[in-house]
C-alpha cells in the first residue's frame, strides 16, 4: 500500500493525473550505442530510463537494442521487437535516415513510435501519421530559428552544411528566415574530417557571420579548425553543433557560438532544475539536449498510459496528443502533425564557473514556434 | 578568386597530402617487405590519437602526448604483429583482408570500452596556435604548417633509414628477395616485427597530429585508411617515392576540387544547386582519377621492382 | 555415394528450411524474417562467390552490385507507387520477377563497366580498384538528392510476386529460398561446364590457359559480370526485406561483409556462403542480445575462423576441399 501511494505521488508530482495504469506497456528502444554516434545513443537512452525510473511502475518494460547507426540493423530490430517481443511503442532512434526505415513500417503494422530526435520533413507533412509523434521538434526547427536571429545583426551570411537530407533541409530552414544576402551556399562531404578548403572559402566570401550545421565529429573538427585559423567572422548553428556531447571535445574553440535549442542548462524554472539534478545525480555528467527529448518522449507515454489501454489505438493517441507533461524546456504541446509547437531560444557557449563549457541563455527567438509542414498534414 | 586564396587552398592540400603520406608511408613499407594488406592500419592511426589525448589531459603537454601517440602506436603495432599478423605473411590476400577487417571490429569496439563513447578533446600546443600572414594579404594557421614541417621530415628521414642505414638495406633486400635475406643470417622475424612497428608509429604519429585538428573519436581512422589505400595504388604498391607523390596528388586534387568545383559548376546552373552537384562530384573526384591512373598504368605509377 | 560435403550442404539446406517453417508454426514470425535475411545474404555472397571462389577475383567492391540491386527495386517500387514516369513514359512497376530482371541487368551491366577497367590489374591492385569504384557509387548515392541520399528510399508495400502474399512473411521467406537454390544449382552448372573449368584454371595458371588459346580476360570478365548481376538481385531481395535502401549497402564495410561471409562458409564451396551467413547472422543476433560490446566479440571470432579454421564452417564440417 505504501509503495502504492508513492508512486501515486510521484506520479502526481510529475504532472500525471491518472492513480494506476490501466494496462501494461512494453517499449522497443532502437537507438545507437556503439559506433562513432554512440554518444547521442546514450544520452537518448539515460534520458529516457531517467523519467521511466522516476515514474516508478513495473507496468512498463522497457527493451533497449543497439542500431549500431546501420539502418538495416535498426529495421531488423524492429521486426524483432514488434514480431517476436510484441512490443506497443517504438522510440529512441537518433538518426533520420535510420527512422525512415523504421517509423512507415512500424505504423503500418498498427505500433505506435515516439520520435525522441530525428524528425524528417518527409514524416511531417503530407505522409503525417496518426501512430507517429515526435517529441523533439522537427528537424528545419533549429535551423529556421538561426536564420530569423540572423536577421538581426547580418546583412550577408555564409551558409554551410553535409551534402545529405538533413543538411539541404538545414539550409532550406534556414532561409525560410533569413531575408539577407546569401554569400555563398556551401556542401561538405558526410563524414568530412578537414574544413581548410572551406575555411579559405569563407575568409574569401566577406561574409559578415557563418552558419554551419555540421553534427558530431565533424563539427568538433570544424569548430578547432576555424578557431585556428585567424578568421573572426562569427560562427553561428543549430543547437546540436554545440550540444553537451560535443563541448568538451571541442574545448575553448566553441566559446562565443551562437546557437538555437529548445532547451539549455541554465534554464531557470523549477522542472528544469529538478531535471538537471536528477540526471547528474543518476549519471555523473551534464545532459544534452537529446537527454531533454527523450526524457520527455517517456514522460508523454506515461502520461498517456495511466489514461489509457495502449491497445486501444484511438484513445491512446487522445492522450498522447494532449501533452499533459512538465518538460524541462518549458511550454510543450503537439501541432496538427503531432510534432511540438514549442518555443526556441538563442544560447551562447560559455564556461561556467566551475571550467565546464555550457550553453547559457541569451534571448527566446521564437515563440510557440510551428514547422513548415504541418499544413500539408491531413488527419 | 584571387591569388591568395589559390595560394592557401593549394597549401591546404600539401598538408592532406603530408598527413595521407605518413599513413601510406607505413601501409606500402608493410606491403613492400611483408607483402601484406593491413586495413587495420586506420585503428593504429586512432590509437596514435586516442593515446596523445589521454596523455595531454592528463600531464597537460600536447608533446609528452605527441611521444605517447608513437610510443603507444609502435607498440600496439608489434603486439599485432607478434599475435596476429605473423600468421598472416604465407597466406593469400584474402585472409589478410578479412583477419585485418576483425582486427578494425576490435580495435573500434576495445578503444569504446577504454575511452568511452565520447570524442576526446586534444588541443593544438600553445606554441603552434594562432596563425601567420601569407604573401598576398591572407592569414595561414601555423599549426598547419607545422604538420607540412613534420611531413617532410619524415619524409626526408625515411630516405635516410632506407637509403643509408643497416636497417634500411635489410628493408630493401626484404623487398626484393624474402628467401635471400634469411638465407643471409638475418633474423627476418624480427625485421617483420620492426617494420611493422615502424608502419605503425607512423601512423600514431599522423593520428595524433592530426587529432588536434579533429575529434578524437572512435572510427577516424577508416575514412583516411580508404584514402591512404587510393595512395598507394595510385603510387605504386611498395614503393615510398610513390606513396609521397600519390599523397600530395590526392591531397591536392582532393582539396582543390572541393574548390573549384562547384564554382565552375556555378557558371552553368544556380548557385545551390551548384554547390550539391559539385560538392557530390568532388566527393568522387579523387576515386575517378585512381581509376583513370590504374586503367592506363595497371601498377600504379611507380611500380615496385617486385609484387 | 554422398561424400561429406554433400551430406553436410544437404543438412543445410534442409535445416535453412525447416527452422522458419518450424518457427512459424510456433507463432515466432520473427525466425522467419532473420532465416530470410541469412538466405539473402547467402545469395549475395554466392554471387561474390563465383567471381571470388572460383575467379580468384577478390571483389571488396561487390557492396556496389548489392546496393544498385537495392536501388532498383526501390526506384522502381517507388514510381510504381506515386505514378510518375520513370524512363519512356515508364512508371515502374512492383512486380519481383520485372523488378529482379532489372535489377540483374543494371548490376551486371555496371560490373560489366566496372570490370573492364579493374580486371586489367591484379592482386592487391584489383582488390582496391574494385573498392576505388564501390565508393564512387557510395558518394554518389549518398549526394544524389533524388531517391533519399543519405536518408535512404522506403518502399511503403513489400513488392508483389504473382499467386504469393508477399507481406507474410513465409512467403516472402520461400521466395527468397527458391530463388538462393537456383543460384546454388546455377553455380553448380557453372562450375562444372567448360567456361567454370576455363575460369578456375586461369585463376590457378593463368599462363597455362593463355597458351591453350583462351583469353582469361574475356572469361574473368564474364565471371565478374555474372557475379556482380547475382549480387544485385540479392540487393533487389533485401531492399523487400526491409522495405528500405540506404547508401549503407553500398558502403565498404558491406563488401568486407560479404567476403567474411565466403570465408566463414568456406571459400570457393558451393555452400560456404549460406553456412557463413548462417554462422554471421546467428553471431550477430545472439551476441548482439548478449553484450553492447558484440562487435568485439564478432571479430574475435573472426579472427579465430581466419587464423585457426581455415576453409571456414564447411571446412570443419566436411574436410579439406576437394579441388584448391
Amino acid at each position: 500500500m505504501k509503495t502504492l501511494v508513492s508512486a501515486a505521488t510521484l506520479a502526481l508530482s510529475m504532472g500525471v493525473s491518472g492513480l494506476a495504469f490501466a494496462e501494461p506497456v512494453k517499449i522497443g528502444m532502437i537507438t545507437t550505442l556503439s559506433g562513432g554516434g554512440a554518444g547521442l545513443g546514450i544520452d537518448t537512452r539515460d534520458g529516457f530510463m531517467l523519467a521511466i525510473k522516476q515514474a516508478g511502475n513495473s507496468e512498463i518494460e522497457v527493451i533497449t537494442e543497439d542500431d549500431g547507426q546501420k539502418p538495416e540493423l535498426a529495421v531488423q530490430i524492429a521486426d524483432k521487437m514488434i514480431q517476436s517481443d510484441q512490443v506497443d511503442i517504438l522510440t529512441g532512434i537518433v538518426w533520420s535516415n535510420l527512422l525512415m526505415a523504421v517509423a512507415p513500417s512500424a505504423v503500418a503494422q498498427g505500433k505506435f513510435y515516439v520520435s525522441t530526435n530525428a524528425a524528417p520533413a518527409a514524416l511531417a507533412g503530407e505522409n503525417c501519421n496518426p501512430l507517429y509523434f515526435n517529441a523533439a521538434y522537427q528537424n528545419d526547427n533549429l535551423h529556421e530559428a538561426m536564420g530569423e536571429y540572423a536577421n538581426k545583426d547580418y546583412k550577408k551570411m555564409f551558409i554551410m552544411a553535409p551534402n545529405y537530407p538533413a543538411g539541404k533541409d538545414s539550409l532550406t530552414g534556414f532561409k525560410r528566415f533569413y531575408k539577407g544576402e546569401v554569400a555563398s551556399e556551401v556542401y561538405t562531404q558526410v563524414g568530412q574530417t578537414d574544413y581548410a578548403a572551406e575555411i579559405a572559402q569563407i575568409r574569401a566570401s566577406g561574409a559578415d557571420g557563418v552558419f554551419v550545421f555540421l553534427p558530431g565529429g565533424m563539427g568538433i573538427a570544424f569548430m578547432k579548425q576555424y578557431a585556428q585559423s585567424g578568421v573572426d567572422t562569427p560562427i553561428m548553428g543549430p543547437g546540436f553543433s554545440f550540444s553537451q556531447d560535443v563541448l568538451p571535445a571541442i574545448g575553448d574553440a566553441a566559446l562565443g557560438a551562437k546557437a538555437s535549442g529548445q532547451w539549455a542548462p541554465d534554464f531557470d524554472t523549477e522542472v528544469s532544475k529538478k531535471f538537471l539534478a536528477d540526471f547528474q545525480a543518476e549519471y555523473g555528467r551534464l545532459p544534452s539536449i537529446y537527454a531533454v527529448q527523450a526524457y520527455d518522449a517517456a514522460q508523454l507515454i506515461i502520461s498517456a498510459a495511466a489514461k489509457a489501454d495502449v491497445k486501444d489505438t484511438e484513445a491512446f493517441r487522445a492522450e498522447l496528443l494532449k501533452a499533459d507533461i512538465q518538460s524541462p524546456r518549458g511550454d510543450f504541446k503537439f501541432n496538427t502533425n503531432q510534432h511540438p509547437i514549442q518555443d526556441i531560444y538563442l544560447t551562447e557557449v560559455v564556461k561556467g564557473s566551475d571550467g565546464v563549457l555550457t550553453n547559457k541563455t541569451v534571448e527566446k527567438i521564437f515563440d510557440d514556434h510551428e514547422d513548415a509542414y504541418a499544413k500539408d498534414c491531413k488527419m | 578568386m584571387t591569388l591568395a586564396l589559390a595560394l592557401e587552398q593549394l597549401l591546404n592540400g600539401l598538408q592532406l597530402g603530408v598527413m595521407l603520406f605518413l599513413m601510406a608511408a607505413g601501409l606500402t613499407l608493410i606491403f613492400g617487405v611483408m607483402g601484406l594488406i593491413n586495413l587495420a592500419h586506420g585503428s593504429l592511426y586512432m590509437v596514435g590519437a586516442f593515446a596523445c589525448a589521454a596523455v595531454a589531459a592528463a600531464t597537460g603537454s600536447f608533446w609528452l602526448g605527441l611521444v605517447a601517440s608513437l610510443a603507444c602506436a609502435a607498440a600496439a603495432g608489434a603486439i599485432v604483429e607478434l599475435l596476429v599478423i605473423r600468421r598472416l605473411y604465407d597466406r593469400d590476400h584474402l585472409d589478410q583482408v578479412l583477419a585485418t577487417f576483425a582486427l578494425i571490429l576490435m580495435f573500434s569496439e576495445g578503444t569504446r570500452w577504454l575511452f568511452g563513447s565520447f570524442p576526446l578533446y586534444l588541443d593544438i600546443p600553445p606554441l603552434l596556435q594562432g596563425a601567420v600572414a601569407l604573401p598576398g594579404g591572407a592569414q595561414y594557421p601555423v599549426y598547419r604548417l607545422a604538420i607540412i614541417a613534420a611531413g617532410a621530415l619524415v619524409a626526408f628521414g625515411l630516405y635516410l633509414l632506407i637509403g643509408k642505414t643497416r636497417l634500411g638495406m635489410r628493408i630493401r633486400a626484404g623487398e626484393s628477395d624474402r628467401e635471400m635475406i634469411g638465407a643471409l643470417g638475418v633474423d627476418i622475424r624480427t625485421l617483420y616485427t620492426v617494420v611493422f612497428a615502424l608502419g605503425a608509429a607512423l601512423a600514431g604519429l599522423a593520428g595524433a597530429m592530426v587529432g588536434a585538428l579533429q575529434s578524437v573519436q572512435v572510427g577516424m581512422g577508416e575514412p583516411v585508411l580508404i584514402l591512404a589505400f587510393v595512395v598507394i595504388v595510385i603510387g605504386g604498391i611498395g614503393s615510398i617515392k610513390g606513396a609521397l607523390l600519390g599523397a600530395l596528388l590526392v591531397g591536392v586534387v582532393d582539396t582543390m576540387g572541393r574548390f573549384l568545383l562547384p564554382q565552375m559548376l556555378a557558371l552553368f546552373v544556380p548557385p545551390s544547386q551548384a554547390g550539391l552537384i559539385g560538392g557530390a562530384a568532388a566527393s568522387m573526384l579523387i576515386y575517378v582519377m585512381m581509376a583513370i591512373i590504374l586503367a592506363m598504368k595497371p601498377r600504379g605509377l611507380f611500380p615496385a621492382a617486385h609484387a | 555415394m554422398l561424400n561429406r560435403e554433400t551430406i553436410a550442404n544437404l543438412v543445410l539446406a534442409a535445416l535453412l528450411l525447416a527452422v522458419p517453417l518450424a518457427a512459424n508454426a510456433f507463432g515466432q514470425p520473427f525466425y522467419v524474417t532473420l532465416a530470410t535475411r541469412v538466405a539473402i545474404l547467402a545469395l549475395a555472397a554466392a554471387g561474390l562467390n563465383l567471381a571470388l571462389g572460383l575467379g580468384g577475383l577478390v571483389s571488396f567492391g561487390h557492396a556496389a552490385f548489392f546496393g544498385l540491386g537495392g536501388y532498383a527495386a526501390g526506384i522502381l517500387a517507388t514510381h510504381a507507387f506515386s505514378g510518375d514516369p520513370l524512363l519512356f513514359g515508364w512508371t515502374g512497376t512492383n512486380q519481383m520477377p520485372v523488378i529482379w530482371l532489372v535489377a540483374m541487368l543494371v548490376a551486371g551491366l555496371v560490373g560489366l563497366f566496372i570490370g573492364l577497367i579493374s580486371l586489367r590489374t591484379s592482386g592487391v591492385y584489383f582488390i582496391m580498384i574494385t573498392l576505388a569504384f564501390a565508393q564512387m557509387v557510395y558518394y554518389f548515392a549518398i549526394s544524389w538528392p533524388a531517391y533519399g541520399g543519405e536518408d535512404g528510399l522506403s518502399i511503403l508495400v513489400r513488392n508483389q510476386f504473382p499467386g504469393v502474399n508477399t507481406m507474410k512473411p513465409v512467403s516472402f521467406f520461400l521466395i527468397c529460398y527458391g530463388v538462393l537454390i537456383t543460384a546454388l544449382a546455377f553455380f553448380v552448372l557453372v562450375r562444372a561446364s567448360r567456361f567454370g573449368s576455363a575460369l578456375q584454371a586461369a585463376r590457378q595458371n593463368e599462363v597455362r590457359v593463355a597458351t591453350v588459346g583462351i583469353a582469361p580476360y574475356r572469361i574473368r570478365l564474364t565471371a565478374f559480370a555474372v557475379s556482380a548481376a547475382i549480387t544485385g538481385l540479392a540487393g533487389a531481395l533485401f531492399a523487400d526485406l526491409n522495405r528500405f535502401v540506404s547508401p549503407s549497402m553500398l558502403s565498404w564495410h558491406m563488401s568486407g561483409e560479404l567476403i567474411v561471409l565466403i570465408i566463414l562458409g568456406g571459400t570457393g564451396r558451393l555452400f560456404g556462403p549460406l553456412a557463413g551467413a548462417a554462422l554471421f547472422v546467428v553471431f550477430e543476433y545472439v551476441l548482439g542480445g548478449l553484450t553492447e560490446r558484440w562487435q568485439f566479440f564478432l571479430g574475435l571470432i573472426l579472427l579465430g575462423t581466419v587464423l585457426f579454421a581455415r576453409g571456414g564452417l564447411l571446412g570443419l564440417l566436411a574436410g579439406k576441399a576437394r579441388h584448391g
